[in-house]
């Protein structure tokens, strides 16, 4: 036989485990430090080479660019690695649970992505003649039947580009309905535990914000101090706005009555859909009494959002909002949907107040959110709901001895709100607790909201974890309360240790913010002389 | 000079016919880091309940509220470049604004020091 006789020990040295080397670079193995991509691409190279053409003459008629454009030159290897070293220290749902309260953090199925880049709707353009996008419009008029029949409704407004902006458009169609009965109301009830949202969209069409107090016992909509609002600003009340489940992830019970309450007082009930995601098939906001609702796409039908964005939020309307719906819309026409684009195109009874968007919304979205009706059914979706409210019980119900809960044992809807009374004397803040999840590799729940509550912890697991993922989160947390009533403050008072930039100083952040980017001394990296 | 608190935690400052008004030290403990300070400009009219400032801190926004009727004399524009100030001396340089006291029968529903005090402990 032929015999290698190198040696190729596999056992580590004798430095031992806890020997921690400090690198040339900077860098932990594939824990990268990643520059600003101006702070290595040159400005003076190009990742592509072309010849100088020859015979160049501008045809600008003298408005050629005279400067440089100082867009860093990268080789496409260099970009490709500079975005996917930092694509690394972000934390994703594709990552690992991602419990952030009122966000809807689920899973994307990858068959929405197969759909939305079928070629019929991901390279088609808005412009493009009607005759051939007719799938399209079918499949925009589709996903809008699945929204008005989830909701209860009988119209919706497909354009509008997020949350805020669907919020914006449902407002504009209260207001539109208003001035169309001859009446100019001033004012709009927004409950304390709401998202800022609503009373910033109430601010910014010119309405005043009047606040509704929360019963202390649960922090749901005080009907008592509702009806006495309503009854001190009788005839100048132009909408409520409330969030249900609301954002203590409680079920407003008494909804009908406010929605009564309201509609008495010549008002209408704009309700936010962030969280609707807890209630898909169980309750029709139409039947609840709800005027107008925004549904974001990118939450409750699993289309990415965050940084993987855009969002979509279709705003969906009564009988009585529905001939304000803005343009484009899409009418039911006798062979097959029509689209109206223009004021020219609608017929009597169609009184839309304007367009919240040159084009018709997010193509991309709507095709994923109807994948992912599709695949789930109209039982799916529901039990998608049931599913979210069970997980985000189960995680309510493993911690409910160690941390506090400040309206009592109720069970939650999707999400569960604890406040900071379990670490009163320990010395840790909401803040410290969040900041030790990520050494733990957790993205921090919602935190500091919502505002009725001290010290909030806000928790949505969504149906998307599995039992044994909640286990070990729950674990991890009571690992952490427990250390934390131990008196182990240092693990949370310079949390996070393990990540690749330690606690940012957001106090200086705000109050020095640096807004413009300057060029460093370029970097020269000198090789190591022999000794 | 005779100083009030509101429930609302603002403290107000009687002195002759003007008053002074800023937040409570409780107030900025319970904000956190004051990063932002929006005061009213002189000539703005005031009535008891209207927001009348902004306070911004790393948590969150908060308004703060005119404790009487009155007309605004002056806003301390200060605070605008050093909103720290609030943290530092919320009581003392970091007043917000000073105002004309339209009404003093509506001093008699705010409370003294004492009061106060003991209206925090409940919270």
């Amino acid at each position: 036989m032929s015999m290698n006789t190198q040696g190729r020990p596999t056992s580590a040295g004798e430095a031992g485990e806890a020997f921690r080397p400090k690198t040339f670079t900077g860098n932990r193995a594939l824990d990268m430090e990643e520059p600003l991509i101006f702070e290595f691409g040159r400005l003076d190279v190009t990742g592509v080479d072309l010849d100088e053409p020859e015979d160049f003459v501008a045809e600008l008629g003298g408005n050629e660019r005279k400067d440089a454009l100082e867009l860093p030159g990268l080789a496409e290897p260099e970009a490709m690695r500079h975005y996917v070293r930092l694509s690394r220290n972000n934390y994703a749902i594709d990552s690992g649970l991602y419990p952030l309260g009122s966000c809807t953090m689920k899973h994307n199925p990858r068959l929405n992505e197969k759909m939305a880049r079928l070629p019929g709707f991901g390279d088609i353009h808005p412009l493009q003649p009607l005759s051939t996008v007719k799938g399209a419009v079918e499949l925009i008029d589709q996903l809008s039947h699945w929204l008005m029949t989830l909701t209860g409704t009988s119209a919706v407004a497909m354009s509008p580009k997020a949350g805020a902006h669907g919020e914006l458009c449902g407002m504009m169609a209260i207001k539109a309905a208003h001035t169309a009965a001859g009446r100019d109301p001033k004012i709009v009830l927004v409950p304390e535990s709401a998202h800022g949202t609503n009373p910033a969209t109430a601010a910014l069409l010119g309405y005043k914000v009047v606040s509704i107090d929360a019963k202390d016992e649960d922090g749901t909509v005080d009907l008592e101090a509702l009806k006495r609002k309503i009854a001190e600003h009788a005839g100048d009340i132009a909408a409520i706005m409330l969030t249900n489940p609301n954002t203590c992830g409680l079920f407003e019970r008494e909804i009908i009555e406010i929605a009564a309450a309201i509609h008495a007082a010549d008002a209408y009930f704009y309700c936010d859909g962030a969280n609707f995601n807890a209630i898909v098939g169980k309750a029709r906001p139409g039947d609840l009494g709800v005027d107008a609702m925004h549904i974001n796409l990118h939450k409750t039908f699993s289309t990415p959002h965050g940084g993987g964005g855009p969002g979509s939020g279709p705003v969906v309307l009564s009988d009585r909002l529905a001939p304000f719906a803005p343009l484009p819309f899409i009418r039911k026409g006798e062979n097959g949907p029509v689209l109206v684009e223009t004021e020219a195109g609608t017929v009597e009874g169609e009184k839309p107040f304007g367009r919240m968007t040159a084009f018709h919304g997010q193509m991309g979205m709507y095709v994923r959110a109807l994948s992912y009706m599709l695949s789930h059914g109209s039982d799916g979706l529901r039990q998608a709901s049931e599913d979210a409210v069970l997980n985000a019980n189960y995680v309510r119900v493993g911690l409910q001895d160690l941390m506090s809960l400040p309206f009592g044992e109720r069970p939650c809807m999707h999400e569960v709100l604890f406040d900071d009374t379990f670490l009163k004397d320990t010395g840790v803040t909401t803040l410290d607790f969040a900041k030790a999840m990520i050494d733990e590799g957790y993205h921090p729940m919602t935190m500091y909201f919502p505002l009725v509550v001290h010290g909030a912890m806000l928790i949505e697991p969504t149906e998307s974890e599995s039992r044994a993922a909640l286990d070990l989160f729950i674990a991890t947390m009571r690992d952490l309360v427990l250390s934390a009533k131990r008196g182990e403050t240092a693990r949370f008072s310079g949390a996070p240790y393990l990540s690749p930039r330690r606690r940012l100083d957001e106090t200086k952040a705000a109050r020095n913010p640096v807004l413009k980017w300057t060029a460093p001394e370029p970097a020269e990296v000198t090789p190591v002389a022999a000794e | 000079m005779t100083t009030y608190y509101s429930k609302d935690h603002e403290w107000i400052s009687v002195e002759g016919g003007t008053a002074t008004v800023g937040i409570t030290s409780y107030a900025q403990q319970q904000l956190g880091d004051v990063v932002y300070v929006e005061t009213p400009e002189a000539g703005k009219s005031l009535s008891q309940g209207d927001e009348a400032a902004v306070v911004e801190s790393v948590k969150a926004a908060s308004e703060v509220y005119a404790p009487i009727d009155g007309e605004v004399t002056e806003g301390n524009e200060a605070l605008a470049d050093e909103p720290a100030k609030v943290n530092e001396d919320p009581e003392g340089a970091a007043w917000f604004w000073k105002m004309t006291v339209a009404d003093e029968g509506q001093l008699a529903d705010l409370m003294d020091e004492a009061a106060y005090k003991a209206y925090v402990d409940t919270l």
